[in-house]
Formats: structure tokens, C-alpha cells, sequence
């Protein structure tokens, strides 16, 4: 099993899909990074040589943001609506969905689970 | 969908003006607006606004964080106080 940047460890996979395992990489980025590395996409991981894999790491650390930068950068960023109490931070703090879709039903994702009301009438009832 | 690049941004002209006069005169006192859809640019940090929500002004001091959003934003035009006997 290979080690790259520090603790993702992809294993016996292709490597293109291999590196879709790091947070901020997906299918594109990884086989961008492959081209550039010049490493054939559809090997496997474990049949990578220790140089390939260096060069792997190298490109990512210089090219893309991921893991654990990404995710500090995308709540910095959620954490500036916030603080400048504009529309789109206003919905992130109270948990709604943040561009413009509907309220009255669905938005379940941002909702979570539905919090049912006694005394409401459910439409079972009504009919 | 956004807006064409070749337009720049959408300033309202007259609050634009408002701006520069107080600018020469380093007066900082709040401007009353209904400009909601006017882009924030770099000029209006530091000034106040006055923003209209449909029914009051709302003040609006912007900061440079501001930037690039629309007055509009900071200005909230529904008021939610929560359902009836949902306990808090």
C-alpha cells in the first residue's frame, strides 16, 4: 500500500482512481496529475515505483489544494459570509439551503431529518 | 446566470455620486438608498448605508470584506421569528 501525502493510503486500485481517494481530487485532477507525472493512468498502485509515486506527490503539492488545506479554506470562506452577515452567510448560520431553492418541501440535506409537528395536519388525515 | 463582463459591475449611478461628494467633503454620514441590486465597489468602504428592505432603511456599514457582494445582501427583506409553539 502506498503512502501519499501523509496519511491517505490508496490501495491495489488503478492509480487514477487510486488518487480520487484524497479529498479535492476527483477523476479530472487525478488524470491530469497522471499526464503530467507521465505515469500510465491504468496501472496499479502497487506497481508504481517509488520514483513515480515522488513525482505524483510532488505535482499534487505544487498544482492542487487538498485534504485538510481544502477543507480549512472552504470554512474560512463559509466563515466570511458569516461574519459579514450578507444574505449567503445568514443561510449558513441557520442551516437552509443557501442558492434560492425551495423551503416549503424537500431541502432535506440542509435541514436534516423533518422535526414532524403535533397537531399539523398531515395529509393522510385530511382526506 | 451572471452578468455579461463586458458591462462591468452594476453601480447605481446616483449613489455613485453620493459617494464621490462625500468623498471631497470626508463626510461619512449614512446614505439612504434603494439601490439593492448596486454592486459594492472598492470607493464605498468605510461609508454608511441606509438600505431600503421593502418597509424600513436598514444600516449597512460597509467593510472591505464587502466587496464585490450587493447592498442588497445586507439587508434582509423577510422576517422569520420562528413557527408558533415550537419550543426553544
Amino acid at each position: 500500500m502506498a503512502r501519499i501525502l501523509g496519511v491517505d493510503i490508496p490501495n491495489d486500485k488503478v492509480i487514477s482512481i487510486a488518487l480520487t481517494y484524497l479529498f479535492g481530487i476527483g477523476k479530472t485532477t487525478s488524470k491530469m496529475i497522471c499526464e503530467e507525472a507521465k505515469v500510465e493512468p491504468l496501472v496499479k498502485t502497487k506497481d508504481l515505483t517509488d520514483e513515480e509515486i515522488s513525482r505524483i506527490t510532488s505535482i499534487i503539492e505544487k498544482r492542487c489544494v487538498v485534504e485538510g488545506q481544502l477543507r480549512r479554506q472552504i470554512s474560512q470562506n463559509i466563515q466570511r459570509l458569516k461574519d459579514i452577515a450578507c444574505y449567503r452567510g445568514l443561510r449558513h448560520r441557520r442551516g437552509l439551503p443557501v442558492r434560492g431553492q425551495r423551503t416549503r418541501s424537500n431541502a432535506r440535506t440542509r435541514k436534516g431529518p423533518r422535526r414532524t409537528v403535533a397537531g399539523k395536519k398531515s395529509i393522510k388525515s385530511m382526506r | 446566470m451572471g452578468r455579461s463582463v463586458k458591462k462591468g459591475p452594476y453601480i447605481d449611478a446616483k449613489v455613485m455620486k453620493k459617494i464621490a461628494r462625500q468623498k471631497q467633503e470626508s463626510d461619512r454620514s449614512p446614505i439612504k438608498t434603494w439601490a439593492r441590486a448596486c454592486t459594492i465597489p472598492p470607493d464605498f468602504v468605510g461609508h454608511t448605508f441606509e438600505v431600503h428592505t421593502g418597509k424600513h432603511f436598514q444600516r449597512v456599514f460597509v467593510t472591505e470584506e464587502m466587496v464585490g457582494h450587493k447592498l442588497g445582501e445586507f439587508a434582509p427583506t423577510r422576517t422569520f421569528r420562528g413557527h408558533s409553539g415550537r419550543r426553544r
